[in-house]
């Protein structure tokens, strides 16, 4: 039932290239992310990561909901579709279900995914559909001015946490792999070649990916939170994070305030629209 | 699917029916009395026919579903009652603005919040012209017997793909919940549209370009035609704007491709009105009440007739005003505290009455009951 048209033109040879053969060719920039921002280094990942992995600009659909995550769409020459707050992953699993042979990209943030969408996130990683969801987890809502999100640290400063915040955060990894994700990994925007990989892996697992990527946010988090600015927060990030490898070996004492990274999470289960095409395969024509 | 022969069917699988007739592929729902016989039709014919049933964790989540899956290319349905409505007016919104053919069926109960869940009720009519925030034209039809639940529900496709929007189908409780004896259609006893594709080269395609209907030729996902889709306001190329030629361009569009073609839209049946001194206005379940007590008046010898409403939004004003000209008293009933009456107010001669036969206990309102109304404005 589906028909994917593969583009005539080859993509590029040159590495330069890459960039603008991915660019929508009638969207002019600049773009709407402060300078500095962690989200041209996903953007740039996933580009290199669906390169690398050779597949068509048809074939690909990128959804995105609400909030600064929510605009890398518009400048990346997929099909695409800007939803509402939070609702990313329902419309995505409405494409996925409908056209099972597209590859389905959901760029979300951790207000857009675990706030608002929290519920859509859990069943989305219940389900086990074949979608590729990357989280940008900044720790704060960008868009509206640094207000506090679901994964905003207890103790840490935004616009509506003026104190510190009282609330306890959200770990998504974790929250993703017991919803029933069956690729989860973190990274975060220091490590983009890291990023690339996990985004070729995700996209390449059949079933439900998630790849939290911690971001800066420098304008709000970084300021509130006197963390510098873009480069001190990578500083930050670097020093923080702990290959999963190494992590093993170190204690749950020498562990706290870092960022594990690397694929956290793999198993190997059924596929939702897999799964459905046998029951249309068993009972179609028939009563 | 068609069968020749007569058979006794409930309102809520004559909508899947009617559904799977005009090319449903897609449905997307969350359960909700009185309309949970529509997901399970759906649940059990679609594969039968290579379509997909999905069950989501919510209405909100249902109604994204469809017009992820109608973007995709599929004809998509969801069907749910006056609370799941609410919920799902986030996204029928962005199915406005993104102009995504989709069906939104609303069995509705009684309200405000949970209501009654197993009570008849019409107190949605306005939400479905108003219920998302901001500017647009809505469309909704209305069927009250089994038979035109399926008629209707094809026409609300016809609707959807003609003119790229989303339709809402306002059926009740009653009609959802009752049992007629009907024939289905046969196939080509009724026309179906189809979404009209871009036939251009996919480097010239300008997906909300002026055309001359405000319609724009609709691609699926993966047919080479990529372009942006997004809830903001937007330019002729889909990307978000803040010129307002532009916003003004964009709002005139989801307005003037269905003001200017609503003929195509408009479905009154119009009983006894050539001589009608009186006339019962209504939709729905109502309708069938209005009928009988026209004959048993005509009977009596009063001059009354009877309009049914089959597209509720837009609502019919010049038509109504043609037909209700020679009329002095005009009965509007509903099951509601009067929500289309207001709509009848704006289109009667001066010096006419316009009287309000309200029901809002959950119950239908009989043949009985309109006729002691008449009697009541006559006296």
């Amino acid at each position: 039932m589906t028909t994917v048209t593969k583009e005539k033109e080859p993509a590029p040879k040159q590495k330069s290239d890459v960039f603008l053969h991915y660019l929508r060719p009638k969207k002019k920039f600049p773009h709407v992310w402060c300078s500095g921002c962690g989200i041209g280094i996903v953007m740039g990942a996933l580009i290199r990561a669906v390169d690398k992995l050779g597949l068509s600009k048809d074939e690909v659909v990128l959804v995105s909901g609400i909030g600064c995550t929510s605009r890398m769409p518009v400048y990346l020459d997929f099909n695409a579709l800007h939803t509402t707050h939070g609702r990313a992953l329902p419309f995505a699993t409405g494409v996925k279900f409908a056209k099972p042979k597209m590859k389905v990209i959901v760029i979300t943030g951790d207000g857009d995914a675990l706030a608002i969408g929290g519920n859509h996130f859990i069943h989305a990683c219940r389900r086990n559909i074949d979608i590729t969801a990357i989280l940008i987890n900044n720790y704060i809502y960008g868009m509206t001015g640094g207000q506090g999100s679901p994964t905003t640290p207890s103790g840490a400063f935004s616009t509506t946490t003026p104190y510190g915040n009282v609330e306890k955060h959200f770990e998504p990894c974790e929250l993703a792999k017991a919803a029933g994700a069956t690729f989860v990994a973190r990274t975060t925007v220091y490590h983009a070649p890291q990023m690339e990989k996990n985004i070729m892996n995700a996209i390449e697992h059949r079933g439900f990916s998630m790849i939290e990527v911690i971001t800066n946010c420098h304008t709000y988090y970084g300021r509130l939170n006197r963390l510098g600015h873009a480069m001190s927060m990578l500083t930050w990030f670097k020093e923080k994070s702990v290959m999963l490898g190494k992590a093993k070996k170190m204690t749950e004492e020498e562990l706290q305030d870092k960022f594990v990274i690397g694929v956290l999470h793999r198993a190997d289960k059924t596929e939702f629209c897999d799964e459905y095409q046998k029951i249309v395969d068993a009972h179609q024509g028939g009563k | 699917m068609a069968h020749a022969e007569r058979q006794i069917l409930l309102g809520n699988m004559a909508c899947v029916h009617g559904a799977i007739y005009a090319g449903m592929k897609f449905y997307a729902g969350y359960p909700i009395t009185p309309s949970t016989e529509v997901a399970e039709g759906c649940a059990r014919e679609l594969p039968r026919i290579g379509g997909r049933f999905i069950q989501m964790e919510d209405e909100i989540a249902s109604m994204g579903a469809i017009v992820g899956a109608s973007m995709a290319g599929l004809k998509s349905m969801t069907a749910t009652s006056g609370p799941g409505y609410s919920l799902m007016v986030e996204n029928i919104g962005y199915a406005y603005m993104v102009e995504a053919p989709c069906v939104i069926v609303n069995v509705q109960r009684g309200g405000p919040s949970t209501g009654l869940p197993t009570k008849v009720s019409q107190s949605d009519t306005m939400q479905a012209r108003w219920g998302p925030h901001g500017d647009f034209t809505a469309i909704a039809v209305a069927p009250s017997t089994v038979a035109d639940t399926v008629t209707e529900t094809i026409r609300a496709f016809n609707l959807a793909e003609r003119f790229r929007t989303p339709v809402t189908v306002l059926l009740d409780e009653a009609i959802a919940h009752m049992r007629e004896m009907i024939a289905l259609p046969q196939p080509g006893e009724y026309e179906v549209i189809d979404r009209v594709k871009p036939t251009c080269d996919p480097a010239d395609y300008v997906p909300f370009e002026p055309t001359e209907n405000c319609v724009n030729p609709m691609p699926a996902y993966g047919e080479g035609y990529r372009y942006y889709v997004t809830g903001l306001t937007h330019d002729t190329m889909g990307f978000p704007t803040n010129r307002p030629d532009e916003i003004a361009t964009k709002l005139k569009k989801l307005k003037c491709k269905i003001e200017d073609y609503k003929d195509e839209i408009f479905k009154l049946r119009v009983e006894k009105m050539d001589d009608a001194e009186i006339a019962f206005v209504s939709y729905g379940s109502v309708s069938r009440a209005a009928l009988l007590a026209v004959t048993l008046a005509r009977q009596a010898g009063v001059k009354v007739g009877s309009i049914q409403l089959h597209t509720v939004w837009p609502f019919p004003l010049d038509q109504l005003r043609d037909l209700l000209q020679n009329c002095s008293k005009v009965i509007v009933s509903e099951l509601n505290m009067g929500q289309i009456v207001r709509e009848v107010e704006r289109v009667v001669q001066p010096g006419a009455e316009v009287h309000s036969l309200q029901r809002y206990d959950g119950e239908i309102l009989t043949p009985m009951q309109l006729l002691d109304k008449l009697e009541e404005v006559l006296s």
